[in-house]
Parts: C-alpha cells; sequence; structure tokens
C-alpha cells in the first residue's frame, strides 16, 4: 500500500492503470481531460500495456469502445456532460449489447451557457440507457469504485456497462490523500477479462441483428435481471472488496447517523459529503438528523429506500433537473416509498448549474422542514435569485 | 482474373433478406470470397440490415458487428485495436456502409479512422439513395434523380467522395461496380494485402430504388460505366489508374455512350423524358458528366501524392 | 458452433435465414444445359448464390433461394435460361 497525494482525475487514472483495460478511447473535454490524459502518458511510457485511442467524438469513442469490448477486451473511457450527451445512441448500444464498459463522466453542467460547473443532469439524462451508475463523493471512494466496477460488469449475472460521476472541480481537481493498493492484490480481485460472447471469425455470429418484437422486450427484461443482481453484488463485492483492501463506502446507500433519526437527507456526490457536515451539525442543536447518500441510481435503491423511509420524513436534495419535472431522486424516491408507512418526501433543486451547495445552505434547507415550513407536495427552488429576460 | 478463378467457397448462406437482385448483396458475396474467413463486417444502419434479416439467425458466414447508422468508421477503430491486442492482426475489419454511412451522416467517423491510420477497408456500396428507409437522397444522389425527399428531382449535385478519400493520403483507394464483377473481386484482394486505411466504392444499382426491371440490374451498372456516369479507378499509393471500359474512355479509345441512354431506363429520371423533355436538365447533366472527365483525365495525370 | 451464454442479440449463421426465399419468385429460370458453355456468368452475377456450381463448371438452380431475379437469364450470354411463370 502506497499513499497518493493528488487530484480525483489522476486518482481516477491511476485505478484505471490498475485494472488493465486493453483498449482505451477518448475525447478530451474539461474537467475530464486530466484522466485522460493521464493514461495517453501511462500508455506512452508503457506504464499501461493497451492501444489508446484518440478519436474523432464522442460518439465515435463509444462506439469505438463498444466495437473492442464486442470483440472480448476490456475497454475503458471518461468523458463529461456535452461529450456524455453526445454519446447518447451509443450508451443504449453498449447497455442493450451487454458490454462491460466502464466509464467515467465528471458531472459538469449541460450548455448553452457554457459552464464548467458540477450538477448531475448530464448523467442523470442517462439513467435509462442500461448502464449501472454510481456517483462518489471523494477520490478514494472514486479510486476504488472503479476497481470495483470492472468486477461488477463482468460478472456473468450482470454483464453491464458501468458509469462512475463525480463532481467537476470539487473531486476532479482537488487534491485528497488516497491509500493505493499493491498490483498484485487488485489482480486478485480483478483477473483479466472473461467475455460471455465476442466476435470471433473462428465462430461467426452476427452481433445485433434485426431484433423483432416477438423477442426484444426479453432482452429488455434480461438486462432488468442484470440491474436486479447487481443490486445484491454491489454490497457483496464491496464487502469483498473490504476485506481486501479494508474499505467500504456503502452498498446503494452509504448510510450516515441514519439509525435514530426523524429525518433522513437524500444526497449524492458532492453534496454528499457536504451534507455529512450538515448532518453533524444538525445533530449538535438537537435533531435527530441522517443522511443517505446515493452511490447508486442505476438500479435504483428502491427497497433500501423504503427500508429507511419508513415513520421517517426524507429530504431530496437534488442537484440535477429534469425541466417541467423536478429532480430525479425526489421523484424517483416517491415512487419507490410509495405506500411505505409514515413516510413523507421532501425536495429541493439546489445548485443547479453548479452553484454551490454548502453544508450550511443544506442546514438551512433541513430546518425549513424541520420547522414545518416545506411541503412534501412541492418542490423548492433553493437560493432562487429573482428572474426575467436580460 | 477470370469468372473461372473466383473461389467456389460461399460465405453468404442462401436466404437473405434483401429484394431479388440486390447489388448489395452481390457485392458482399463476392467480397467475402476475396477476403475468406477471417474478416469482420462492421455493418452501420442500411439495406444490409434486410440482408441480415432477423435474429435469432443470420446469412452471414463471418463475424458482423452491426453499428449504429454514423459510427463505422470508429468502430472499425475499436475492432482493430482490440484485435491488436488479441494478436490477430491478420483479421480483415471491414466497414460494409451504404452512401448515407458514408457521404452524410458516417463520413466524420470514416474520416476520423482513416487519419488514425486503422488498418480496415472501408467499403462504400453506394445505391445513390438512403434505400433503406424508402428512397430518400443523400449526398451521393445524383443531380436530376427522383427522390422521396426530391420529388420534382435532385437540384443538388453528388459529392466526389472518392477525392476526398484522394486527400486523405490513403495507401489504396478504389472504385468499382457490382457490374465488373472481377475487377471489384481483384480490388478487394488489392486493399487486403496493403496495411492501413483502404477507400472502395462500389456502384450498386437498386432496382427498386431507381426503379427499373430488375434483371436489367447489372446492365444498369454497366451502363453507367459506359456513359461515364461511374468511372472505375484506382489509385495506388496515391497514383491514380483508370481500369477497364474507363481506361479506355480516358485514353480515347473509346466513346462515352450518350448519358441519356443510361437516365432513361430508370423510372426517376422519368420526369426529365415525359410528358415532354427537360432539354436544359438533360443537358446539363450532360455537361457534368463531361467536365467530370476533363477533372479525371487531370486526376489520372497527377494523381494526388500519398507522400 | 459455440452457443454463447450472453442474452444479447447474437444471431448464428444457416441457409434461408429469411425463410424459403424460393417461394418470392414469380418467374423460375430454367436451363437448357445442352447449349450451356459453363461460362458461369450466371454463377457469378446471382446474388444469392442460387446458382450452383459443380466441381465441372456445370450450373444448376438451387430453387429453394433463388428469388427469380432473372439477372442469370439477362446477363447469359448464350440465352440459354429461360424465365417460366411459376404455376
Ligand atoms: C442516427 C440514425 N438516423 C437515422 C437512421 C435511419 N436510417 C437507417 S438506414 C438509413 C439510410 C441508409 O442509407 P445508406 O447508408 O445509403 O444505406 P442503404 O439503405 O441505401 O443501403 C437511415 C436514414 C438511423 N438508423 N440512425
Ligand atoms: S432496396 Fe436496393 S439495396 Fe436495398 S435491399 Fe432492395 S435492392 Fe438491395
Ligand atoms: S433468377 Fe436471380 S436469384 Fe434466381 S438464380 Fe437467377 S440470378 Fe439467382
Ligand atoms: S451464363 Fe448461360 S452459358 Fe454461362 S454458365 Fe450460365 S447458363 Fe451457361
Ligand atoms: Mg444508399
Amino acid at each position: 500500500m502506497t499513499l497518493m497525494f493528488d487530484v480525483g482525475n489522476k486518482v481516477a487514472a491511476k485505478a484505471v492503470q490498475m485494472c488493465k483495460p486493453e483498449v482505451i478511447a477518448a475525447y478530451p473535454i474539461t474537467p475530464q481531460t486530466v484522466i485522460v490524459e493521464e493514461l495517453a502518458r501511462f500508455v506512452e511510457n508503457g506504464e499501461l500495456d493497451a492501444e489508446y485511442l484518440c478519436v474523432e467524438s464522442e460518439h465515435s469513442v463509444m462506439a469505438a469502445t463498444c466495437a473492442a469490448a464486442s470483440m472480448g477486451v476490456r475497454t475503458f473511457t471518461a468523458t463529461s456532460s456535452q461529450g456524455l450527451a453526445f454519446m447518447h445512441e451509443m450508451l443504449h448500444w453498449a447497455g442493450l449489447s451487454r458490454l462491460p464498459i466502464v466509464m467515467i463522466n465528471v458531472n459538469r453542467t449541460l450548455g448553452p451557457g457554457w459552464s464548467l460547473w458540477p450538477d448531475e443532469t448530464d448523467s442523470m439524462a442517462q439513467r435509462d440507457t442500461g448502464w449501472i451508475q454510481f456517483f462518489v463523493s471523494s477520490a478514494q471512494e472514486a479510486f476504488d469504485t472503479v476497481i470495483l466496477a470492472f468486477r461488477l460488469a463482468e460478472h456473468h449475472e450482470v454483464q453491464l456497462p458501468v458509469l462512475i460521476s463525480y463532481s467537476a472541480f470539487t473531486i476532479s481537481h482537488t487534491m485528497m490523500p488516497v491509500e493505493i493498493p499493491e498490483q498484485d492484490d487488485v489482480d486478485a480481485f480483478l483477473p483479466p477479462f472473461k467475455p460471455y460472447w465476442r466476435l470471433d471469425w473462428r465462430n461467426p455470429v452476427t452481433f445485433g441483428n434485426v431484433l423483432s418484437d416477438e423477442y426484444h422486450m426479453e432482452k429488455r427484461y434480461t438486462m432488468h435481471l442484470g440491474m436486479e443482481a447487481a443490486k445484491r453484488l454491489i454490497p457483496d463485492l464491496g464487502r469483498e472488496y473490504e476485506q481486501r483492501f479494508g474499505r467500504y463506502h456503502g452498498g446503494l446507500i452509504e448510510e450516515y447517523r441514519t439509525d435514530d433519526a426523524d429525518y433522513v437527507l437524500l444526497a449524492m456526490a458532492s453534496v454528499g459529503s457536504e451534507a455529512k457536515v450538515a448532518v453533524d451539525n444538525l445533530r449538535e442543536q438537537g435533531h435527530r438528523v441522517g443522511l443517505a447518500r446515493l452511490r447508486v441510481v442505476r438500479p435504483y435503491p428502491d427497497e433500501d429506500l423504503r427500508r429507511i423511509g419508513r415513520k421517517r420524513k426524507l429530504i431530496a436534495l437534488d442537484r440535477n433537473i429534469s425541466v417541467g419535472s423536478g429532480g430525479w431522486m425526489y421523484h424517483e424516491t416517491r415512487s419507490a416509498v410509495m405506500g411505505v408507512e409514515g413516510c413523507d418526501v421532501y425536495g429541493y433543486l439546489c445548485g443547479v448549474g453548479g452553484r454551490d451547495v454548502t453544508y450550511e445552505d443544506i442546514e438551512q434547507m433541513a430546518l425549513k422542514v424541520f420547522t414545518g415550513d416545506a411541503r412534501p407536495d412541492v418542490v423548492e427552488w433553493w437560493d432562487l435569485k429573482q428572474t426575467g429576460g436580460n | 482474373m477470370a469468372i473461372k478463378d473466383l473461389p467456389r467457397e460461399e460465405l453468404m448462406h442462401p436466404g437473405a433478406g434483401s429484394c431479388p437482385a440486390c447489388t448489395d448483396l452481390l457485392t458482399l458475396r463476392m467480397t467475402l470470397k476475396a477476403l475468406g474467413p477471417k474478416t469482420v463486417l462492421v455493418t452501420p444502419a442500411s439495406c444490409t440490415a434486410s440482408v441480415a434479416c432477423g435474429y435469432p439467425k443470420t446469412p452471414f458466414g463471418v463475424p458482423v458487428l452491426t453499428m449504429a447508422f454514423a459510427a463505422g468508421g470508429a468502430a472499425a477503430s475499436g475492432a482493430v485495436a482490440a484485435l491488436h491486442r488479441l494478436g490477430e492482426d491478420d483479421v480483415n475489419v471491414v466497414v460494409w456502409a451504404g452512401d448515407g454511412g458514408t457521404y452524410d451522416i458516417g463520413l466524420q467517423s470514416m474520416s476520423g479512422a482513416m487519419e488514425r491510420g486503422t488498418n480496415f477497408i472501408f467499403v462504400c456500396y453506394n445505391n445513390e439513395i438512403y434505400s433503406n428507409t424508402g428512397v430518400q437522397r443523400s449526398g451521393a444522389t445524383p443531380f436530376g434523380a427522383w427522390t422521396t425527399t426530391t420529388w420534382k428531382g435532385k437540384v443538388d449535385q453528388r459529392k466526389d467522395m472518392p477525392a476526398i478519400m484522394l486527400a486523405h493520403r490513403l495507401p489504396y483507394v478504389a472504385t468499382a461496380s457490382a457490374s465488373y464483377i472481377e475487377d471489384l473481386y481483384r480490388k478487394v484482394q488489392k486493399a487486403a494485402s496493403i496495411r492501413g486505411p483502404k477507400y472502395l466504392e462500389f456502384h450498386i444499382p437498386c432496382a427498386p430504388g431507381w426503379r427499373f426491371p430488375m434483371e436489367r440490374t447489372i446492365e444498369m451498372g454497366r451502363l453507367a460505366v459506359e456513359t461515364g456516369a461511374w468511372a472505375l479507378f484506382e489509385a495506388d499509393d496515391g497514383k491514380v489508374e483508370f481500369n477497364l471500359r474507363s481506361k479506355q474512355i480516358l485514353d480515347g479509345k473509346t466513346q462515352r455512350k450518350p448519358i441519356e441512354e443510361y437516365l432513361e431506363l430508370q423510372g426517376r429520371f422519368a420526369h426529365l423524358f415525359r410528358p415532354e423533355r427537360d432539354e436544359e436538365a438533360l443537358a446539363g447533366i450532360q455537361q457534368f458528366i463531361d467536365r467530370e472527365w476533363e477533372r479525371y483525365k487531370q486526376l489520372a495525370a497527377c494523381g494526388m501524392s500519398v507522400g | 458452433m459455440e452457443r454463447y451464454t450472453a442474452d444479447t442479440t447474437i444471431s448464428y449463421p444457416c441457409d434461408g435465414a429469411a425463410g424459403r426465399t424460393g417461394g418470392w419468385r414469380d418467374f423460375r429460370p430454367v436451363i437448357d444445359l445442352t447449349i450451356c458453355i459453363r461460362c458461369l456468368r450466371c454463377w457469378a452475377y446471382c446474388p444469392e448464390g442460387a446458382v450452383l456450381r459443380a466441381d465441372d463448371d456445370s450450373v444448376s438452380i438451387n430453387y429453394d433461394y433463388c428469388k427469380g431475379c432473372g439477372i442469370c437469364a439477362y446477363e447469359c450470354p448464350k440465352k440459354v435460361i429461360a424465365m417460366e411463370r411459376e404455376e
């Protein structure tokens, strides 16, 4: 074990290197760039024995990655925001192809109005593409999750691609200390990839042929089963990881001080780490409040939320927006806890477009619920300034 | 190369889903004869999906990666990289794209794959339309042709994609035609023998899309060459050489037939002849072909250095 | 052929992927082998691979899959293939 003190993107690249992907295709976009620059350097220096493809767009990134994975090799890529949106068609492709691709998305607000700041809308807008989706809130968690993600994606019960998201700058460009395990241990946890299907001239199959309605729904159903298996496997593999490496970041949800809580904040990514501070402060003021940090949103942790939500008030802090509807976490949690005894869900839209969400903001949002000044059926736009044209 | 020398082995199984007389299928069949079984096809959305027809069966005797419409070239780069990792550099990776998947939506990723030096063959089978979606115009549709998005005839000219590929300084660029099958076969084999990115474009008469009797499909491709609407040439390391009939035309040994002989057999140009002749359009098309051949002469004289 | 365990859209090669496409035919090519010169143009230009080429380069039609397009008849230099209307 060694200690690394560096920005989240470099830490993530280090994790990828240790997973020994064979083909990496990439296209640069701030704030993801450092990851792919670092990987290019590893490959050029011989520190990573892989093929590195500089392709000409993100759509092509995912096409090249899908094709390489279809030939049966381990693949990785990273992107952000506009890049992820540009990939959309190919994200579906990867999912339905059951290709265990791992990708990092550095959450950045979508334009126009060019913006570099964090907001989870880019990832959340891809929630229906068949990718398992993690949101992590520290460089260490990013590191550990990359390694876990390959193992999960390549598990025969899962066979689905995995997206790992973390916040622009607060994670991607912030120096943090991280424990780096030995390569042998990583190799033992993550054996070489054995594909469940591949294109091989010795066994010539056609992949992606016209698929009639007679067969299509069943393909989606087995993807759903892969997601269901992931629900079980994420905590299991997490515990196995803990045994070997000594760290556990939670299953689908990391629960923080929820045991005796009357109120539970729901948050993810960097708002999740800020919310921990808010919980501590509110606890000091005597409020029985905890945090459920959603580490995984696909599969949606609905069972965990039903358990957590029993006789509690949940407060969803969404840093993403489905315009015309609200925050995804709020809505999906509401439907998950439908009928759960004594559970109300409150919703805030906060930090959309990258505005800072501090622990003080979170405390204020929580207090508004505690004092009965918020309504569970109305999502509040937090810290909204005056609007109305230019 | 004589017809008798074409290999007997068939890598396409009979019973594919394409229309009768489909030269997409014919040229696939010939291409696979030329390449043999150590081949992976990447097929962006196109009529080749109707050839493949339907899960869980396929007529293809080589692996096929169906691909998103825009992504042929990128997928080839990924496949070639993976094969390299697997120590299988001797497997041919071939993108089999329509003109839409080449001239239009596929242009960016194809150009990228060429620039990246991907060791593959990009085949554009050019039927001059989006046939799979019901005969809409493409960047390869010739001026004047009726399509379901140009009801009065296309008002723009086609691009010159082989020239665009020559400008990528590829080691091998060639055009071929379903109607000159031995030439096509030879060019595929030649492409496979060269490392690096190769571009082949096949002229593919499509009876339902162009509206002519299907048994005349091969004749239609022949007439395209004889009238000069299509030219057969190859550029080895940038050095352009015309082939067969097109060479005779270029060398002045054979006259090009008037373009009308080709146009009047096709329903897609019927409005140029009936109810009355559109003299202006017909003359314009002939002039365009004449000018194309002036350009071909220059191309043959200077080529496009690969350097 | 190895069957893959992944549940995705994997198709395996076989004859008749689109069914017995011979059933699409309106006209049936019939070769008069007495005049045929075994030039193999019909074999080369049949899109379907439905003209069968024997070891001695004699040709015959695979009626299971011939779609009746008439290319073979049109391209035959000796015009020895007749397109006869199917019953
Ligand atoms: C992104 C996207 N846009 C549109 C389509 C619909 N589409 C499928 S095939 C096709 C036309 C293909 O034309 P071409 O490449 O010339 O091949 P052809 O059908 O003529 O064989 C279109 C428009 C698609 N599949 N994907
Ligand atoms: S429309 Fe044309 S290219 Fe498409 S399958 Fe039919 S004949 Fe072939
Ligand atoms: S009619 Fe068409 S499909 Fe049938 S054998 Fe002749 S060329 Fe082939
Ligand atoms: S094209 Fe005519 S002459 Fe030639 S092999 Fe076929 S049937 Fe015989
Ligand atoms: Mg086309």
